[in-house]
C-alpha cells in the first residue's frame, strides 16, 4: 500500500509538472517561439523595461481581443487595439474629430463624388512601404469576406458598396482604386458630408496584400502575424491574459508619441480591478456603482460621460401607446435625476433628448443638446393631465401595459423604478414587468413583440445622425412601428445637405419632431464611466464611438 | 478484463453521442445569434451571416454536418474569436484551470485526510470538534468568499502574494487555496465518518488481537478501507474542479476554461459551447472509468467482469 501511495504521488507530481509546462505564463510564448533563448529574452526584457523609464502605462481590458484582423473586427476592444497599432487615411484626433493620418492630403472633386488621397511616406513594421494598394486591397477584402462592419462602406457611400452587399456586384467593383503607389482614388455614390468622419473607423485601415496572403489562415491570430503602421506595435499577445504595446520607432509621427510601453491585462471583475489598482498593478480602472461612494472623494476619481444612452421604446402600434400624449406623459412623469443619482449611482447623467450631451458640436461649436434643449420636462401633475387627455383620445379608461427589460442588474433596477414611478404618479396605470435575457429582449424588440421596452443605443460614428436616423420609417433600428413623413423628409434632406450648418439645423429639427411633436421615446440616462486614474497619467484620449481610446498623445508626468 | 474495457468503451461512445445530441438541440433554444453587436444587426446582415456560417440550413442537417466533422476530430471555428479553432481555445484555457484545480485537489485531499484522521482517532475530543468545525465552515462558506478575503488581506493589505493575474507559479497559490477549502472539508468529513465505521469492524478488533502495532492497524486496515468511498467521490470532484470554476477564475483574473464556458453561453458561441461540453463530458466519463478500475485495486471484493 505504501509503495502504491508513493507511486501515486509521483504520478500526481508528474502531471502537475506537465500542466505547469503547458500553462503559458507570460513569457512562455516567446520561449516556445525561440527554444533555448529564454534567458537572453529575459535579459532583453529587463533592459527594455529600464529604457522605457517611467513612460509605461498599465491598464485593464474587460475581455480578450476577439480578432486583430481589421476586416473582421467588430467590438470596441479590437477597435481600440487596431486604432493604436495601425493608421488609416484619417485617425481620430484629440477632440475626436478626424485628422489626417496615412494621407498627406485629401482633395475632393467639385461634385463631391471623387476623393483623391495622397499618401505620406510611411512603412509597415516589416519595412515595406504603405501604399495605396494596401487600402484598395483591405477595402475590397472587407467586401469579399462580408466583414461584420461591411455596412460601414455603405454608410460612407462608396460606389457599389450597397450592390456588393446585396450580391448584385462583385467585391472587385468597389469604388476604390490605387492610381499609383501614393495616390488613392475613392468614388462615392453621392456626396456624403460624413465621409471623412467615417474614414476613421477601423474597417477602413489598410492591409498589406503580400503579407496577408502569405499568412493565410494564420493572419492576425498572433501578435507576430500582423503588420503595424500606427503609433505602437503589439509586441506581445498572450491570449486571454494580457497584451503589450511598444512604441513604434518607424511611425511617421513618432516624435509625437511619448509612451514607451502600454501593458494591458484582461480583468473581468471590478473588485479584482480595484485590488490591482491598490497594489499598483494598474493605473486606470473602471468602477461599478458599488464602489462609487467609497472612492468619490478621491483625487483619482473621475466621472466621464459616454455617448451610450438608455431609453424606453414605446410600441406605436399599441392602441393606447400609439397616442403621443400618453407617450409624453410616460416620458414626463419619470424622475430622471432620481434614476441617475439614486438608483443607478454609477455616474449616469439624466437625459432629456435623444442625442446625448458631450457628443457632438455644431459647426459653430455649440453642443447639440444645448441647441435643442430639454424635451418633455414637467411636473407629475402636468404629466397626469397629458395622460388623461391621451387616454380620452385613445378611448380608454385605464391602461395595463407590459414593460420589457433585459435581466442585467442595472436594467432590472431601472424597470422596477419605472414601474413604481408610472403606477404611483399616473392614474389607472398597471405595469407588468417582463425580465428576459438580453438576446431575447432584442428579438422581441425587433419583432415589435412588446408594449414598452428598456433599450440601449451607442453611436457608430461621431455625428448626431447615428442617433437621429434610427427612427426613419422601416429603419432597422426603428423597432417602434413609428412612421412620420415629416421626420423622414428631414433626415433625407440632412443626408444630402452640403452646407454643414444647414445640415446641423435639419438634424436639430428632426429631433424636435421626434420628441417635441411625437414624444416617440422616453430618454432616461446617458452612460458614464466612473473611473480611478493615477494623477500622473495624462491625456488618454477617449472617443464616443468606434475605438474607446487613443494613446498616441498620452504621457506619464514625472 | 479486455471485454470489460471494450464494453465500457462502447457505453462511453453512446453516452457521448447522447450528450452531443442533447446539447446540440437544447442549444437551439438559446435566444439570439452568435454574432457580435446584435443591437445593430439588420435583418439583411443576419441573413447573409447565417448563410455564410451554414446556420440557415435545417437544424437536423446542421446536426449531421456537425457529427460528420466531429468524426474527423474537427470541432469547428469560434464565432466570438474570429478565425480561432475551438481546439486552440480549449487548449490555451485548460492549462491554468487544470493547474489550479490539480493543486487544489492534491493539497485539499492531503489536508482533508489529515484532518479527518485526527478527528476519527481522537473521537469526541477537542481536536475532533475543531476539525469538524473547520469542515462545516469549509462546506458552508462559498469558495469565492475565501477568495475575496484572501485577495484583500494577503494580496492588498499584507502584499504577501500577488492579488491577481497570471504570470507565474506564485500567482496560482491563492486561487488553488481558495478552491481547496471545499475539497478539504469534503474529504475530512468523509474520512472521519468512514474511519469511525471501519474502526468498529470485527477485522480491526482481530488485527489488534493479533498484536499488530496501532500504526499497522491504522495504515493497513483502517485507512485503506476508509479510502474506497473517498476515491469514488474524488474522481468526479477532480474533473469538476480541474475543468474550471467561473467565480475563482474571474476573481483572480485566471485565463481558465470555466470562465470561457460561461462566456460562450452568454454570447451563443455555438461551436465553443459544443466543444467544451464534449471535452468536459469525455473527461468525466474517463475519470469515472478510472475510478471503477481503482476500486479493484483498493478493494479485492470488487471484481471487474465483462458481463457487467
Amino acid at each position: 500500500m505504501k509503495k502504491q501511495f508513493g507511486q501515486g504521488m509521483l504520478l500526481i507530481m508528474l502531471i502537475i509538472c506537465a500542466v505547469l509546462a503547458g500553462c503559458n505564463f507570460d513569457s512562455e510564448e516567446g520561449v516556445e517561439a525561440e527554444p533555448g533563448s529564454s534567458e537572453e529574452e529575459n535579459k532583453e526584457q529587463s533592459t527594455a523595461d529600464e529604457q522605457a523609464g517611467g513612460q509605461v502605462l498599465k491598464v485593464a481590458a474587460s475581455a480578450e481581443i476577439p480578432t486583430m484582423d481589421s476586416v473582421h473586427a467588430h467590438d470596441t476592444i479590437a477597435f481600440t487595439v487596431l486604432n493604436n497599432v495601425m493608421e488609416g487615411l484619417y485617425r481620430l484626433g484629440e477632440d475626436s474629430n478626424p485628422v489626417l493620418g496615412m494621407a498627406e492630403s485629401h482633395e475632393e472633386s467639385a461634385d463631391g463624388l471623387v476623393h483623391t488621397f495622397t499618401l505620406r511616406d510611411a512603412a509597415w513594421s516589416n519595412g515595406t512601404a504603405v501604399t495605396a494598394d494596401d487600402f484598395e486591397y483591405a477595402w475590397k477584402r472587407l467586401m469579399a469576406d462580408e466583414g461584420h462592419y461591411a455596412s460601414m462602406m455603405v454608410n460612407a457611400g462608396v460606389l457599389h458598396a450597397q450592390d456588393i452587399i446585396e450580391g448584385e456586384k462583385g467585391a472587385g467593383e468597389l469604388g476604390v482604386t490605387a492610381v499609383d503607389d501614393k495616390t488613392l482614388e475613392v468614388t462615392l455614390e453621392m456626396p456624403n458630408p460624413l465621409f471623412t468622419t467615417l474614414l476613421t473607423f477601423p474597417v477602413f485601415l489598410p492591409q498589406n496584400e503580400a503579407f496577408v496572403e502569405e499568412q493565410g489562415e494564420q493572419y492576425a491570430l498572433e501578435a507576430e502575424n500582423v503588420l503595424y503602421n500606427g503609433p505602437f506595435v503589439l509586441a506581445e499577445w498572450n491570449h486571454d491574459q494580457n497584451w503589450l504595446y511598444k512604441k513604434n520607432p518607424d511611425y511617421w509621427d513618432a516624435d509625437a508619441v511619448t509612451l514607451e510601453e502600454i501593458q494591458v491585462n484582461v480583468v473581468k471583475e471590478t473588485s479584482t480591478g480595484v485590488n490591482l489598482y491598490e497594489t499598483g498593478e494598474l493605473d486606470r480602472i473602471g468602477l461599478s456603482a458599488a464602489y462609487v461612494d467609497e472612492y468619490s472623494s478621491s483625487d483619482e476619481f473621475q466621472i466621464i460621460p459616454r455617448a451610450g444612452i438608455i431609453f424606453v421604446r414605446m410600441n406605436t402600434t399599441h392602441e393606447v401607446l400609439g397616442n403621443a400624449n400618453v407617450r409624453r406623459a410616460f416620458d414626463m412623469v419619470i424622475d430622471k435625476e432620481g434614476l441617475a443619482n439614486v438608483i443607478l449611482n454609477d455616474g449616469s447623467v439624466p437625459l432629456y433628448g435623444h442625442v446625448p450631451e458631450n457628443f457632438s458640436l455644431s459647426p459653430e461649436g455649440v453642443s447639440f443638446r444645448e441647441l435643442n434643449g430639454d424635451f418633455n420636462k414637467g411636473t407629475a401633475e402636468e404629466a397626469a393631465e397629458y395622460f388623461t387627455t391621451g387616454l380620452e383620445e385613445a378611448g380608454a379608461e385605464e391602461l395595463t401595459v407590459s414593460l420589457l427589460s433585459s435581466d442585467a442588474e442595472s436594467h432590472r433596477k431601472i424597470a422596477e423604478y419605472l414601474k413604481d414611478q408610472f403606477e404611483t404618479k399616473l392614474p389607472g396605470v398597471t405595469i407588468d414587468l417582463q425580465m428576459v435575457p438580453f438576446q431575447q429582449r432584442l428579438d422581441q424588440e425587433k419583432a415589435l413583440a412588446y408594449d414598452m421596452v428598456i433599450s440601449t443605443w451607442g453611436p457608430d460614428y461621431n455625428d448626431p445622425m447615428t442617433f437621429i436616423d434610427m427612427f426613419v420609417t422601416d429603419g432597422s433600428a426603428n423597432r417602434t412601428g413609428y412612421s412620420s413623413a415629416e421626420f423622414d423628409s428631414l433626415v433625407e434632406q440632412a443626408k444630402a445637405e452640403d452646407d454643414p450648418s444647414a445640415r446641423y439645423q435639419l438634424m436639430l429639427d428632426a429631433e424636435k419632431v421626434l420628441l417635441e411633436k411625437d414624444a416617440l421615446i422616453a430618454p432616461l440616462v446617458q452612460n458614464a464611466d466612473a473611473i480611478l486614474q493615477r494623477e500622473k497619467v495624462k491625456n488618454i484620449v477617449e472617443h464616443p464611438s468606434g475605438p474607446d481610446f487613443t494613446y498616441k498623445w498620452t504621457y506619464i508626468e514625472e | 478484463m479486455r471485454n470489460y474495457f471494450l464494453s465500457r468503451l462502447g457505453y462511453m461512445l453512446v453516452t457521448l453521442l447522447i450528450i452531443v445530441t442533447a446539447t446540440f438541440f437544447f442549444m437551439q433554444l438559446l435566444p439570439g445569434t452568435p454574432f457580435n453587436n446584435p443591437e445593430k444587426l439588420t435583418e439583411q446582415q443576419l441573413l447573409s451571416l447565417n448563410e455564410k456560417y451554414g446556420l440557415d440550413k435545417p437544424i437536423a442537417l446542421q446536426y449531421f454536418i456537425y457529427l460528420g466533422n466531429l468524426l474527423q476530430f474537427d470541432l469547428g471555428l469560434s464565432f466570438q474569436y474570429e478565425g480561432r479553432t475551438v481546439e486552440s481555445i480549449i487548449g490555451s484555457r485548460i492549462g491554468p484551470s487544470a493547474l489550479i484545480g490539480l493543486q487544489a485537489v492534491v493539497f485539499g485531499t492531503a489536508a482533508g485526510l489529515l484532518l479527518g484522521m485526527i478527528s476519527a482517532l481522537k473521537h469526541n475530543s477537542f481536536l475532533d470538534y475543531t476539525s469538524v468545525f473547520i469542515a462545516v465552515l469549509g462546506m458552508s462558506v462559498p469558495s469565492f468568499v475565501f477568495a475575496a478575503l484572501m485577495q484583500y488581506y494577503l494580496g492588498v493589505k499584507l502584499q504577501w502574494l500577488p492579488a491577481a493575474l497570471w504570470r507565474g507559479w506564485e500567482y496560482t497559490i491563492m486561487p488553488s487555496l481558495a478552491l481547496s477549502v471545499m475539497v478539504i472539508a469534503t474529504v475530512a468529513r468523509f474520512i472521519r465518518t468512514e474511519m469511525l465505521e471501519v474502526l468498529g469492524q470485527d477485522y480491526v478488533v482481530t488485527a489488534r488481537a493479533k498484536g499488530l502495532t496501532e500504526k499497522a492497524v491504522i495504515v493497513k486496515h483502517v485507512v485503506r478501507n476508509a479510502l474506497i468511498p473517498v476515491v469514488t467521490m474524488l474522481g468526479p470532484l477532480t474533473v469538476g474542479i480541474m475543468t474550471g470554476t467561473l467565480v475563482i477564475e474571474k476573481i483572480f483574473a485566471v485565463p481558465g476554461l470555466g470562465e470561457q464556458f460561461t462566456l460562450s453561453i452568454m454570447v451563443n458561441d455555438y461551436s465553443v459551447i459544443m466543444g467544451i461540453t464534449l471535452f468536459y463530458s469525455s473527461l468525466f466519463i474517463l475519470v469515472v472509468m478510472i475510478v471503477d478500475i481503482l476500486y479493484g485495486v483498493l478493494d479485492p471484493r470488487i471484481s471487474l467482469k465483462g458481463e457487467g
